[in-house]
């Protein structure tokens, strides 16, 4: 390992962004994490002192400032909750950035980000053996959910009910799609995300569908790949910044006014992390990003404010099922978004929303949090499923692919019947039902 | 270091996992909100029960080691940095609200309860307990009552200390001490409850809490009153306690922070206003009503520009909301903030008011100030860079003139927050050489190894 002073060096960086924390601690009312635990290292002002302490030179070694780095969900409900303003994700990512590369990333995972993730062919490939041994190595767990569970006991999947890939990527049913603007005059690109592809392809169709019935023009490029949120959350720049140039590429052959995603995650981490992670050094990078976040949108969002969504006569017809939405910090947290999709929910009168407790508190996923710190993170989803069950719901909806993982694994461990779906799930069934066109 | 053999002991107290030896968490545990050097511990330990608890102290004494009591670590007078190093006991295990007593309106805690949950709980039985200090979503009960907090609710339902009926500590050999009663009524032997209140964690680790309830206020009403003239909004608190009217809060915002508040959140406060009054009173609705009244008509006699009355609780909750971010909004515009609360007797807020603009003149530093203007508790605060030293000293030596000025009026260096590492230099100030050494005499009495968050409240001050 490099002399530690080259590490307190480049912590310099985030000096300013650090000292604006005043050690108030609010934090600790909504951070997750330290609602379960009840120490100071898993809270945001624990952590931002520990960064400190780096920069200050109060450690020989790195290593248990970076463990306790990634012991975090990056909700960003700290930061949506903080008195004096703490960028604690932008100083999060970037500690994380700027101690892996001092510290090296583990074999394991530079195995996955940098032979397979950072690569998008040889991911869907992998994806794809995945999907010939999954047959023989799971069996269904929940029907309503479409959850499985492993068949043998397995020290990777654990106890968890999870939902399996999809038997047809959606890359290989739709590669590649360039359609005309239509009568909305607008055209969109559709990043597709990978959770999406492989797990539910039927979302992608639901928004082509939904893009079609509006005459939006729709481009997808050819292979597409992932965003890079698991990059650098686990402070890969280099997979990062290849997985940024890759998409800046592909989307350079045809024009569009807006980039939309279902997936709140790529939404963010497109709108608000490739700007502020992307390689500084090309200028042309810089704006292209620049100007890629600015078209960025939530489908839910680019619906509402950029297109109008279908009117209905009646409100709610009788057989109205309740339907719950849980807020993905990607969206509300991150880029505000939290009325829109409960206007696409609410569009259909086939359902009447009806909102849990503390809808807008994390389900605990958290990405790699979950394969590292899984008991903590299903205790945390274990709270949002009671938060689901009490709104005597139905169906629970949510914005993003990777919260509907989650809530799937608590509800299906406890056998709930409760259906998982995405808000633009329920606003494409409206559609199906008064026909393709109005 | 600590030793091995008691280091093996606290893990069997309190199983492994409640101990916390790893540099990287032990620094964690280094500050609070105060703007103080961080001070890391040689170990903190997490008690699950309270037998647990009784066993450390026990244990801390018999080794000679510091002990410092830590909630949510949220004070704003270091009395939570372990000073001297020594252990960390955190409370946030002690978290159980063990009985909420409606027919006789008290409730019995252990210290880690959250107080905004307490408070959430007992109003959940239809009753009320009033202490709001500012960290209320995340301070602990038992940091409340070390520290005698406050909140907005001061001036008419007065502070922590009016709400503990009784405790029960252990002392610093870990046996337990029961002082006060569930009895609205308590003469039996000494007050200890009045000496524990406040003490800081220098006397004795608190176990139980009995705390008093009332019953909730049935009616309220809200208002803001707008002053072209610092003065005239200062007079205007004076002449309302003159008038006899005790308003549940009575809070003031000078133009700095309401400009800050307006650029922050929009709500639509008058940024050219020299200062705002931020009115609750509240009680049974014909009272509530003739109350209201008599205020508003002094506000306006005395010279406010304009008076807005909440209409509904959506736009009563929208002035406590701005008020409520007071601190963020001014946190948000420097590094550092320096939150004070020296307090003056309520007739002399416009002198405390005028001093305070004088003093950012002639320090040339940047102060807003709003606060609990009703109970004469202003919060002056301080917006700096602790990185620029030149700065810093200005800084300091401001608050020593702030505190100086608070004095000569009769006041009072602090009136929520405590006396901590902060003020304890200038104790003698306000008080005596003869009181620190009284102080001073119990301390060595209770605490003969002075193992107890040594060097807190009368640390600093040499006496004999």
């Amino acid at each position: 390992m490099p002399n530690i002073k080259v590490l307190t060096k480049l912590m310099r960086e985030l000096e300013d962004q650090l000292v604006v924390c005043m050690r108030c601690g609010m934090c600790q009312a909504v951070c997750p994490v330290f609602a379960e635990t009840g120490f100071e290292a898993d809270v945001a002002r624990g952590k931002l002192a520990l960064l400190d302490g780096l920069l200050n030179e109060m450690f020989k070694d790195p290593q248990g400032v970076y463990e306790r780095l990634n012991k975090c969900l990056l909700c960003g409900s700290c930061a949506a909750n903080c008195p004096s303003g703490v960028s604690v994700l932008e100083i999060f990512i970037k500690a994380r950035a700027i101690l892996t590369g001092f510290m090296g990333l583990s074999p394991a995972k530079k195995l996955i980000l940098r032979g397979m993730l950072s690569r998008p062919e040889i991911f869907d490939r992998v994806a794809e053996w995945g999907l010939k041994f999954q047959k023989i190595l799971t069996k269904p767990a929940n029907e309503i959910i479409g959850t499985s569970c492993a068949r043998f006991v397995s020290p990777l999947l654990k106890d968890r009910h999870f939902m399996p890939l999809a038997p047809v990527p959606f890359h290989r049913k739709i590669p590649s799609l360039n359609t005309d603007k239509g009568r909305s005059g607008l055209k969109v690109l559709f990043y597709v995300g990978c959770l999406i592809d492989k797990v539910f392809p039927q979302l992608a169709q639901d928004v082509i569908d939904v893009l079609n019935y509006h005459e939006v023009g729709v481009f997808i490029p050819q292979k597409q790949g992932c965003c890079g949120i698991p990059a650098i959350s686990s402070g890969d720049l280099k997979t990062f910044n290849r997985l940024v140039r890759h998409h800046l590429e592909i989307f350079h052959d045809e024009k569009f006014d807006y980039l939309v995603t279902a997936c709140a995650t790529c939404t963010s981490t497109i709108k608000k992390i490739w700007p502020m992670m992307a390689d500084k050094a090309s200028e042309s990078i810089e704006n292209e990003v620049a100007e890629i976040a600015q078209k960025t949108l939530d489908i839910s969002q680019f619906l509402v404010t950029k297109v109008g969504l279908k009117k209905n006569a009646t409100a709610h017809i009788d057989t109205a099922v309740n339907v719950t939405f849980h807020d993905p910090c990607h969206l509300k947290k991150s880029l505000g978004v939290a009325a829109e999709p409960r206007a696409l929910i609410n569009a259909n009168p086939g359902y009447r929303l009806k909102e849990m407790p503390e809808a807008d508190r994390c389900c605990g996923l958290g990405g790699s949090f979950n394969l590292h710190y899984y008991e903590l993170s299903s205790n945390i989803g274990r709270a949002k499923r009671n938060n689901i069950k009490a709104s005597e719901s139905s169906v629970v909806a949510t914005g993003c692919p990777a919260c509907m993982l989650q809530i799937s694994d608590m509800l299906s461990q406890s056998d709930d019947k409760i259906a998982v779906k995405h808000p633009i799930e329920i606003y494409r069934e409206l559609i199906k039902i008064n026909g393709t066109h109005a | 270091m600590i030793n091995p053999v008691l280091l093996k002991e606290f893990k069997t107290v309190l199983g492994p996992e409640n101990v916390l030896a790893d540099q990287a968490d032990l620094l964690t545990y280094s500050y609070d909100a105060a703007v103080l050097k961080a001070v890391t511990p040689a170990l903190a330990l997490r008690p699950v029960d309270s037998e647990a608890l009784s066993r450390v102290v026990r244990l801390c004494n018999e080794n000679k080691l510091p002990l410092t009591v830590r909630g949510a670590g949220t004070n704003l007078s270091g009395g939570t940095i372990p000073l001297r190093g020594g252990v960390v006991v955190l409370t946030n295990a002690l978290n159980k609200i063990l009985e909420i007593n409606s027919e006789d309106m008290y409730a019995i805690v252990q210290p880690g309860v959250v107080t905004a949950r307490f408070a959430a709980a007992v109003e959940a039985k239809g009753l009320f307990y009033p202490p709001d200090p500012g960290s209320q979503a995340v301070s602990t009960l038992g940091g409340n009552v070390a520290e005698n907090a406050g909140g907005l609710r001061g001036l008419k339902y007065g502070v922590t200390k009016d709400y503990v009926m009784g405790l029960q500590f252990f002392d610093v050999d870990g046996e337990p001490v029961k002082t006060g009663s569930k009895t609205v009524k308590c003469a039996t032997g000494y007050n200890l409850a009045g000496l524990l209140v406040g003490s800081e964690g220098t006397l004795g680790v608190f176990n139980e809490i009995t705390l008093k309830l009332i019953p909730p206020p049935a009616h309220q009403k809200a208002m803001f009153a707008v002053f072209d003239d610092i003065d005239r909004a200062s007079e205007t608190v004076a002449a309302i306690i003159a008038h006899r009217i005790v308003p549940a809060t009575l809070e003031f915002m000078d133009n700095f922070t309401i400009r800050a508040v307006e650029d922050f959140s929009r709500a639509g406060l008058p940024v050219d206003a020299a200062a705002l009054l931020l009115i609750e009173v509240d009680g049974h609705p014909a009272q509530v009503e003739e109350d209201a009244g008599k205020v508003e008509s002094l506000c306006r006699k005395i010279g406010a520009a304009s008076i807005r009355v909440a209409k509904d609780a959506a736009e009563r909750d929208k002035v406590w909301e701005a008020r409520r971010s007071a601190l963020s909004a001014l946190a948000k515009l420097k590094p550092t903030v320096v939150l004070e609360d020296a307090t003056v007797p309520r007739s002399k807020i416009p002198e405390m008011v005028r001093a305070l603009q004088d003093i950012s003149k002639q320090y040339d530093i940047a102060i807003g100030t709003f606060g609990h203007a009703g109970d004469g508790n202003l919060h002056p605060t301080i917006l700096t860079d602790r990185r620029d030293k030149e700065e810093w000293e200005r800084v300091e030596a401001a608050i020593e003139t702030v505190f100086d000025k608070a004095l000569s009026l009769g006041g009072t260096l602090s009136g929520e927050h405590g006396t901590g590492i902060a003020k304890s230099c200038f104790l003698e100030k306000e008080t005596s050489m003869a009181t620190i050494r009284y102080s001073k005499r119990i301390k060595a009495a209770m605490d003969p190894n002075n193992i107890l968050n040594p060097e807190k409240i009368i640390g600093h001050v040499k006496a004999g």
